[in-house]
């Protein structure tokens, strides 16, 4: 079994830790005895429809973010054939931002997204920062919890098709109002949270594993074996705690 | 008279909050000086009658700072904030602990810089480095580079600026300014392959195409230049040249300066520490030094509290490095591993304002030449099991990982594994750093670093 993962502007995309989201999937994927190969797709490289069963962009300064914008939004409808066609995704902080439809900075200058998330990005004044713990539904039935850390300006409104990946417990979220974070279209998800997100949610980096698996096999996404998690429960543990203790919401 | 009268009150509430043991009581005197009257500070330090020198930077600024005190010291009375109390409220409390002084020369945190530089007025504003640290706190470097542009601007044409010529953003602050100096490092023989993984400013500050590097020093430092020809490292004014570095010891180089070339040893090991040294010797000959009065005072230099201090406890020796931020982190492990790979080492996470309260930043920070020679690592700190994820995911056995989130534990679980006579790396973050130092302070091995501003304070006293 082999998974391929495409990761988007890696060389400017970078600034949260996306290294260690990279780290996870590997290490879990060996674990395993899954083969998982990591091609970087940089400015100008071409993004071939269905070559990739997960493509995961991350975050980055303003300056870099705005450096890739335009050629992330030239990839719109190759983005989407390839997630249509079942690959997986994962859009963190910046990465989210450009899945949607164009991020609006203070001087009302629209960057455009990809346009795959139905929703804008709008400059706020305060800077949401803190940790957040979310609850998330992402099969039906299962309910479990994501925890993180944002810093983001952006206040990002869904459009009405879409579905959010989560609701907070304790932190902002997409605006600090709506109780909503991130969002989920399909096998694609995009969110807010960094910290990094799946060494202490690996219950997610699974997920996300079983559906490339399932594009890359064309069926339906495996039961993954089971792994020790001890250490992912603890950090999982202290970081849900710190949200709880410290993270806000404006009201 | 009010003045007078402030500056009283001030200093006892000090004496006060160290009798209470309530910790150094560094900044408490500034932080009730500058709310009972905020135009103190500016007051204060225009009695300096050799004025002041501001050192700012991500990485190095207390080193920096402290290397240029041991250059000067001798030659004039300084005010000085060595306890690395950094904000508003430290520059203050220092200026109030040392009257008398002719020169203030004060390390200042990047954020507070343009406040501290728009009270104190200083002739000398040296600008070390700009990296990615604590985005939870300061924000993107594109930000804090353009408040210290503001702040440069708005000081007079003859404030010298003395900058690293190495860093993109920081020498584009200086471009067009008369009253400048440029350091850097010149020996592309101690350069690395490629840049690190948390290479921050790679990108030409003009147009956004990537640099091309001749030499990559630490970090994004070294000497690029924008395949387009629109910018390139300025040349240097002050460089070190011929750079040895001799382990965990030293590091000496061939000082170049507009005053002549000296070969100049210092005691601190790691191109970090070259750059410190460099910085140091531009601001110590701007503010009048002489070369050999440079290479005497690096020479005699010792390391700043927590930047590769040894520790001695028992029959076993602590070696605390300071990590804060993935380039500062990167060229720690890069020297300790340098002067030969530790079979043990403690390394410690605290999620503190003053930490950073957002940790994923030890996901950029190349721990896995560290981890290659390990046979055990004990992680600690309040964020001890993130630490854990980190070493597991960068592939640590987990049979050589002890997770021990107590500080006091965590020491003495490393110092009980580490044989008699031997040295034991410790890496903490800030507040760990200051706790672990706290610790071996309570058995009695180390001064708590507030006795040491008393002994200043003493000595000052004394020359008066
Ligand atoms: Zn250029």
């Amino acid at each position: 079994m082999k998974v391929v993962v495409g990761h988007l502007y890696p060389d400017y995309l970078n600034i949260y830790a996306d290294r260690g989201n990279m780290a996870v999937l590997a290490a879990r994927a060996a674990w395993r005895g899954i083969e998982l190969e990591v091609r970087g797709i940089g400015l100008g490289d071409r993004l071939v429809p269905g070559e990739h069963d997960l493509l995961y962009i991350g975050g980055g300064q303003d300056r870099e973010q705005a450096l890739i914008a335009p050629d992330f939004a030239g990839r719109a409808t190759a983005l989407e054939e390839a997630l249509l066609g079942g690959a997986a995704a994962l859009a963190v902080c910046g990465g989210y931002q450009l899945f949607g439809r164009y991020y609006r900075d203070r001087g009302g200058v629209e960057l455009p997204g990809a346009g795959f998330f139905d929703l804008h990005t709008v400059a706020g004044e305060r800077r949401m920062i803190g940790d957040v713990l979310l609850s998330c539904s992402l099969e039906p039935g299962v309910e479990r919890t994501l925890a993180g850390f944002e810093n983001h300006a952006g206040r990002t409104i869904l459009g009405p098709s879409a579905e959010p990946l989560g609701r907070v417990v304790a932190g902002f979220g997409n605006d600090g109002e709506s109780g909503y974070e991130g969002c989920r279209r399909g096998r694609a998800l995009g969110t807010y949270l960094h910290g990094p997100l799946l060494p202490r949610n690996p219950w997610l980096a699974d997920w996300l594993l079983a559906q490339a698996l399932a594009h890359s096999t064309g069926g339906e996404p495996p039961e993954l074996e089971p792994l020790p998690d001890d250490l992912e429960a603890a950090a999982h543990e202290v970081s849900a705690e710190r949200a709880h203790e410290r993270g806000g919401r404006f009201d | 008279m009010r003045l007078r009268l402030e500056i009283g009150l001030a200093r006892l509430a000090g004496r006060l909050s160290r009798l209470a043991a309530r910790g150094g009581g560094t900044t408490l005197p500034g932080k009730l000086l500058v709310a009972v009257d905020p135009g103190a500070l500016a007051t204060l330090a225009e009695r300096l009658q050799h004025g002041a020198a501001l050192v700012s930077a991500t990485n190095g600024k207390t080193t920096t700072a402290a290397m240029t005190a041991e250059i000067l010291g001798r030659r004039v009375r300084l005010a000085h904030n060595r306890a690395g109390a950094n904000l508003v409220s430290g520059v203050a409390s220092a200026l109030l602990d040392a009257d008398g002084a002719e020169l203030g020369l004060f390390e200042v945190d990047e954020a507070a810089f343009p406040e501290v530089a728009r009270r104190v007025r200083p002739r000398v504003v040296t600008l070390g480095n700009l990296f990615r640290d604590q985005l939870d706190r300061y924000g993107e470097l594109e930000l804090v580079a353009e408040r210290w542009r503001h702040a440069l601007a708005s000081l007079p044409a003859d404030t010298v600026a003395v900058v690293n010529a190495d860093d993109p953003l920081v020498a584009g602050l200086a471009r067009g300014r008369g009253a400048a100096l440029r350091f850097g490092l010149d020996d592309p023989s101690v350069a690395r392959e490629r840049l690190p993984h948390a290479a921050d400013s790679k990108y030409c500050v003009s147009c956004g195409t990537p640099y091309e590097y001749e030499a990559a020093y630490v970090g994004h430092l070294g000497a690029y230049r924008c395949p387009r020809g629109d910018d390139e490292r300025p040349p240097l004014d002050v460089a070190a040249r011929s750079i040895s570095l001799e382990g965990l010891e030293r590091s000496s180089f061939d000082l170049v300066t507009p005053q002549g070339t000296r070969r100049v040893t210092v005691g601190l090991p790691g191109l970090y520490n070259v750059y410190n040294a460099v910085a140091a010797a531009a601001l110590s000959l701007t503010l009048g030094a002489t070369l050999d009065e440079v290479a005497e005072g690096l020479a005699r230099f010792r390391a700043a509290f927590g930047r590769f201090e040894r520790i001695a406890v028992g029959d076993r020796t602590v070696l605390m490095l300071l990590v804060k931020n993935p380039a500062g982190a990167n060229e720690a492990i890069r020297t300790l591993v340098d002067g030969g790979p530790p079979a043990l080492a403690l390394v410690a996470l605290n999620d503190e304002i003053a930490d950073g309260r957002d940790v994923s930043w030890i996901w950029d920070v190349d721990f896995e030449p560290l981890a290659a020679s390990l046979e055990r690592l004990v992680v600690s700190g309040s964020r001890a099991q993130e630490l854990a994820l980190r070493f597991k995911y960068g592939g640590l056995e987990l049979d050589r990982l002890d997770v021990v989130p107590d500080l006091e534990a965590g020491l003495d679980r490393a110092l009980k594994l580490a044989p008699p006579g031997s040295t034991v790396p410790v890496l903490p973050t800030y507040t760990a750093m200051l706790a672990l130092r706290r610790v071996v302070a309570d058995r009695g091995l180390v001064r708590p670093y507030w006795e040491r501003e008393e002994r200043f304070d003493e000595l000052v006293g004394r020359a008066r």
